[in-house]
């Protein structure tokens, strides 16, 4: 826990961060109940997101067994609905080492897709990387970074020891969400215009019928990868619920639970969200920068994102099945501190839930996140650019929440600054 | 058929002048200057050990505040600082983006990521820098050379007048200042990189013997003719990228009082410092990154990479073709990736580079595996009984910075004095670099070495990746080296495991 303290002494060491001068009387809510809850919403968002796995997981063995556009249509709802539960636990990943050590194996991209199965002519050449057309599917046999590989049997366990970081080339994404969806989508060739991936169920179809070559192995490697998210899923799980390893490290120091449910939100909001998967696409112009680019619901892994924030602070988490959980919050410590700080993030909270809603919105009636990514697309550029901007003004009132808690003010064991009180030299 | 390269032309007999009337100062820096208490503390700070019965006060952290807790994947050398504000988060992560972006040929609809090559070795910056750790050498015939290349030369041109001690080379005339392996569609490469190995057995103390592995290295199907006769050719493993943001943020003053350009003291270590011209300072400054230290600063080496490794503009390197020559004529008049009026007229804006700078400044060091282990202990104890550490100068305190929290007022282990050491003829690449001669290397930093198997899949060290193992390295150490190499070739078993054992807690 101690490099988080260190992380976040000098976050707030920034000198427009005044230290709230009130005194700490004693506190209607306890940090120990946030945290609990805190807990309780990780435990609850990932439970959420095993039963939506679980329910993917159904829907792609109905597929198998019955191809059809229905039962693909059928697969690719149950994705859809699996991701809004999923991405509402991101918030918990940074700050939570067992969160963040996992999570690769479950929501990596890109990918080069042409490592799994069959892509379009042209699109799957990448000297670097000598398995970006490896094609798996077509594959029974190849040689992996000198050793030979016998993929006969496509299992979870091929897939997340051997496949997946291949060569230690990040884009070998072979698990997780979005390497079912290329599976249930296909490539989107549309570039930055209209239209997601369109593979035919018949992709699916074992004998007679089958497009696109292997449509066996094709179906059991879907299975597989569906069979893997579950798995890993119910291990996160177990992570939170009593005796977890993640609900034991937020409880084991209240500071540095805190801490991490600030880090979460922070790092989720400025360097993840606006930076990486909203900023850098509209630098680039590549409609590649979309994390959901094969089902184009880009737009709705942002939004559930900046709920999944939003949650986290206001300790209100509306459950898939639509229970909804409350419990002692993180802003109920900060606003009995100082009411103001409290009452700016949760409007900042509020906007950028707004924003992300908007291109949501935007989305829904036909401009798709890819589109809005294009060079000269005035609407989309102003609307991703919104919700960036948001996320921004965000995080400046998560700083202020966390002097408000005077967490700044925590002792510095193992710090290495040598600003630090705890330095070598007395 | 394959021409052979006989490297060299050997071992230059000039004296290790001191540069004169050069005060090499921070200027890339915003240095907020040291008070007197505080170099007091310093000094204390970074005063050797007596006891090794326990770690030193903070040892456990090689990067300062900056140290990131050791992630058990392969992701150990990708994370960020961890006293990063939120703010300079999106910064790395849009840098790390750029890092990882393939470019492409120009002309091409994707505007933005045009303008690889026209030759090249790499499309992207992490497809050498695997997982921002250490390059490979090709595991078979079929293997990519992609983390691997060759510089070359040839000896003559002209000297920078102010630098004292300049070995002249220039670009080898047609082919340039490397080899790029690599070119896009239309144009011949320039040729491929072959290595042959001979296996050399050295017996230690004890009786065990290591074998040590000695490359030869060749280049077959040369793409634009014969290459000078006097060609001179180093080979060069991508280094690992971790901390080089602390190591820019020392103060050159502390680096350069490690110099000893005459071994004055008599250890048998000279230590010399590199010193270049910096373009973008348009005065001499000390050499800091690269195998020789021929880049000055963080964002040269940068552009020197975007520029020689993928053939991409950059302010400091503006010609888009790279490091094409004038005999590679269709090579220059081939289609860029730069349009008037965007992205400030070159393939790689200044933002982009800055990002790409931010990110490689703040890749963290991860923390120290049990270095209270007594097994380690006693290995920190030999290596400073064998004076490794004249060379691998373990800890320093970097400048106080205006603009830079991440690296300011650091206590950091980096296990390297980065001045220039003759390594005998064993290591040498007899292809001189600006000061350093055909037998001189960089200290190479050793945090984050223990890693190296963890994070790239292999355990290949020296400038080329001969050496397979930590001992390998080891014994391959000459020159300057040689007697510390001698004394470990005569510890007892238990004590090279010890001293191995505090290399991999690094």
């Amino acid at each position: 826990m101690s490099r988080f303290l260190v992380a976040w002494a000098a976050r707030i060491a920034m000198p427009a961060l005044a230290i709230s001068a009130t005194s700490a009387p004693a506190l209607a809510v306890e940090k120990a109940d946030v945290l609990a809850h805190y807990a309780d919403l990780a435990a609850a968002g990932f439970d959420d997101s095993l039963i939506t796995a679980r329910a993917l997981q159904g829907a792609v063995q109905a597929l198998i067994a019955a191809p059809s556009e229905t039962s693909l249509g059928a697969a690719r709802d149950a994705w859809r609905a699996a991701r809004v539960s999923y991405q509402q636990t991101e918030v918990f990943r940074f700050g939570n080492p067992v969160v963040d050590d996992w999570e690769g194996r479950v929501n990596s991209w890109p990918l080069d897709e042409g490592l799994i199965d069959y892509v379009a002519q042209g699109t799957a050449e990448n000297e670097e990387n000598g398995y970006a057309g490896l094609n798996v599917i077509a594959t029974p046999k190849f040689t992996l970074s000198g050793h030979a590989v016998d993929a006969s049997t496509i299992t979870p366990e091929l897939i997340s020891t051997t496949l997946h970081e291949a060569d230690g080339i990040e884009a070998n994404v072979a698990s997780g969400y979005h390497a079912i969806e290329f599976l249930l989508w296909g490539q989107d060739l549309n570039g930055t215009g209209p239209g997601a991936g369109n593979r035919p169920f018949t992709d699916f179809i074992a004998g007679d019928g089958c497009t696109g070559g292997n449509c066996a192995r094709r179906a059991d490697y879907l299975q597989a990868a569906t069979d893997l998210l579950v798995s890993d899923m119910a291990y996160m799980v177990d992570q939170w619920t009593e005796g977890g390893a993640g609900r034991a490290a937020v409880l084991a120091d209240f500071d540095a639970g805190l801490m991490a449910m600030f880090t979460g939100m922070g790092s989720l909001s400025y360097g993840e969200l606006a930076g990486e998967r909203m900023k850098l696409g509209l630098m680039l112009n590549d409609p590649e920068e979309e994390q959901d680019c094969f089902s184009d619901n880009t737009h709705n892994s942002h939004y559930y994102d900046g709920i999944g924030i939003r949650n986290v602070y206001l300790g209100r988490f509306t459950r898939a099945d639509g229970r909804v959980m409350t419990g002692p919050a993180l802003a109920d410590l900060v606003a009995e501190q100082d009411a103001q700080v409290d009452a700016r993030l949760r409007a900042e909270l509020d906007g950028s839930v707004a924003a992300l809603k908007a291109i949501k919105t935007r989305a829904e009636a036909g401009l798709a996140y890819d589109q809005m990514l294009e060079a000269g697309n005035a609407q989309g550029a102003a609307l991703i650019t919104t919700a960036v901007n948001a996320l921004v003004a965000q995080t400046t009132a998560i700083e202020r929440a966390v002097a408000a808690l005077g967490l700044s003010q925590i002792d510095l064991e193992g710090s290495q600054s040598l600003d630090s009180p705890a330095a070598v030299f007395q | 058929m394959s021409l052979r390269l006989r490297a060299g032309f050997g071992v230059l007999a000039l004296a290790a002048l001191p540069a004169h009337g050069q005060a090499l100062d921070d200027r890339h820096l915003k240095v907020i200057d040291r008070t007197p208490a505080e170099s007091a503390k310093v000094a204390v700070v970074l005063a050797p050990p007596v006891d090794f019965t326990q770690p030193e006060p903070f040892e456990a952290h090689p990067g300062g505040a900056a140290t990131v807790r050791v992630r058990a994947n392969a992701d150990a050398f990708s994370q960020f600082s961890a006293n990063m504000p939120f703010e300079d988060e999106m910064r790395f992560k849009l840098g790390n983006a750029l890092f990882r972006k393939s470019w492409v040929a120009a002309p091409s609809s994707t505007a933005a990521s045009d303008g690889l090559g026209p030759l090249y070795n790499a499309r992207a910056c992490q497809d050498c820098h695997v997982k921002d750790g250490r390059g490979h050498t090709p595991e078979g015939p079929k293997d990519g050379r992609v983390s691997m290349f060759l510089r070359l030369s040839v000896p003559g041109g002209t000297s920078p007048e102010a630098i004292a001690g300049w070995l002249a080379t220039q670009d080898e005339p047609t082919y340039g200042g490397q080899l790029q392996d690599l070119a896009v569609p239309g144009h011949p490469p320039e040729g491929q990189m072959n290595i042959r190995y001979g296996e050399t057995p050295v017996t230690l103390a004890d009786g065990e013997v290591v074998s040590l592995r000695v490359p030869e290295y060749d280049v077959s199907g040369l793409g634009y003719g014969p290459m000078a006769a006097d060609v001179m050719i180093s080979p060069r493993v991508a280094p690992q990228m971790i901390g080089l943001g602390l190591i820019e943020a020392i103060a050159a003053a502390d680096i350069l009082a490690h110099a000893d350009p005459d071994d004055a003291n008599g250890d048998g270590i000279s230590g010399r410092a590199q010193i270049v011209p910096s373009a973008e300072f348009g005065v001499p400054m000390l050499g800091r990154f690269g195998l020789k230290a021929g880049a000055p600063t963080i964002r040269a080496q940068s552009a020197g990479a975007f520029a020689g490794d993928m053939g991409l503009s950059t302010r400091l390197h503006p010609g888009p073709w790279g490091d094409c020559t004038a005999a590679e004529t269709a090579c220059r008049s081939a289609p860029d990736g730069q349009e008037s009026g965007l992205r400030d007229g070159l393939e790689v804006d200044d933002q982009s580079l800055d990002l790409v700078v931010f990110y490689a400044r703040n890749l963290a060091v991860p923390a120290r595996r049990a270095p209270d282990a007594p097994q380690v202990l006693r290995g920190k104890a030999l290596f400073y009984g064998l004076n490794c550490q004249g060379c691998h100068v373990p800890k320093y305190v970097t400048n106080r910075l205006a603009d830079q929290p991440e690296q300011s007022f650091q206590l950091i282990w980096p296990y390297s004095d980065f001045l220039l050491h003759d390594m005998g003829p064993g290591l040498a690449d007899n292809r001189p670099e600006g000061r350093a001669t055909g037998q001189e290397w960089k200290t190479p930093p050793l945090w984050g070495i223990g890693l190296t198997a963890q994070v790239s899949g292999h355990s290949a060290f020296l400038h080329d990746g001969r050496a397979r193992s930590l001992i390998e390295a080891v014994l391959w150490h000459g020159g300057e080296a040689e007697a510390a190499r001698d004394a470990v070739v005569a510890l007892s078993k238990p004590d090279r495991a010890a001293l191995i054992a505090f290399l991999e807690s690094l």
